[in-house]
């Protein structure tokens, strides 16, 4: 439990630099990082299949889509970037602020121990997430088909030059 | 229930809720569309990891494991399309601010 407390304490301080960093690169690669820690958390929680899947598409694909996006939009200058980087840091200012005032009213409400109630599963039910997906979900498979067909359609457009 | 998935509830709990609220302050507190687009990811995470402690905590794992990747298939089509909307944009108004959007206003 310990080390879990230390992953999660490590996943916040990712995700709070993601928030703040003033540069979006900075911003991208805190958000791969927070990706890599919530894999590790995925995995203790013995979900080893959904870890793999973070790791490979959080991790790696879309911080890749980010950056390319990135490349394809910002030209800052030194000064513009000075500028942004007052600016960003005055918004977001008050985040660490937040997320204490926030970390307190959820420890005082744990301190209630408030009963949770949360269904039990069936006594046959499956535990093989491949059989789940494959055999049980046919509906979820045809959603990932079409989305996946609207995200190359969303590449194309991505990566497509300007004419003229 | 028993006692040790109770606890890990409560472990993961507070910090599930302290990433999803990080990534709304991203949303909302900055003009620049990419970084929108960051927050909505930072949410999203938030929401993978607690759907594997709902199915960590009711011992059906393969079920939350299966949406993950339904979710995370999903989360990819979402910054492929975003992302290409943003390079759209950028291309006709030479500029991320959405306070430069201007064109729907009635």
């Amino acid at each position: 439990m310990t080390m879990d407390l230390f992953l999660l304490v490590f996943l916040l301080i990712a995700a709070v630099w993601t928030v703040m960093a003033a540069r979006l690169l900075a911003s991208v690669i805190g958000f791969a990082v927070t990706s890599a820690i919530l894999t590790i958390l995925i995995f203790r929680l013995n979900a080893p299949l959904a870890g793999v899947f973070e790791l490979s598409v959080g991790a790696g694909l879309i911080p890749v889509l980010f950056v390319a996006t990135i490349g394809l939009t910002q030209r800052l200058t030194r000064e513009k970037l000075q500028a942004r980087r007052t600016d960003h840091l005055r918004k977001f200012s008050y985040l660490p602020l937040v997320l204490a005032v926030l970390a307190v009213l959820v420890l005082a409400l744990s301190r209630l121990y408030l009963p949770v109630n949360v269904a039990q599963p069936q006594p046959g039910v499956e535990t093989d997430p491949r059989v789940v997906l494959w055999n049980l979900r046919h509906m979820d498979i045809l959603g990932q088909i079409l989305l996946l067909l609207a995200g190359a359609f969303g590449v194309v457009q991505l990566f497509k030059e300007k004419k003229g | 229930m028993n006692d040790t998935a109770i606890q890990v509830l409560w472990t993961y709990s507070p910090f599930v809720v302290m990433l999803f609220v990080a990534g709304l302050y991203c949303m909302l507190g900055t003009y620049n569309l990419i970084r929108v687009l960051i927050g909505a990811e930072l949410c999203n995470k938030a929401v993978t990891l607690l759907i594997i402690l709902a199915g960590h905590a009711c011992g059906n794992l393969a079920l939350a494991q299966s949406i993950v990747v339904t979710l995370l298939a999903i989360e990819v089509v979402l910054v492929v399309v975003a992302g290409g909307v943003i390079v759209c944009l950028y291309r006709h108004h030479g500029s991320l601010d959405v306070r430069n959007l201007r064109n729907l206003k009635g």
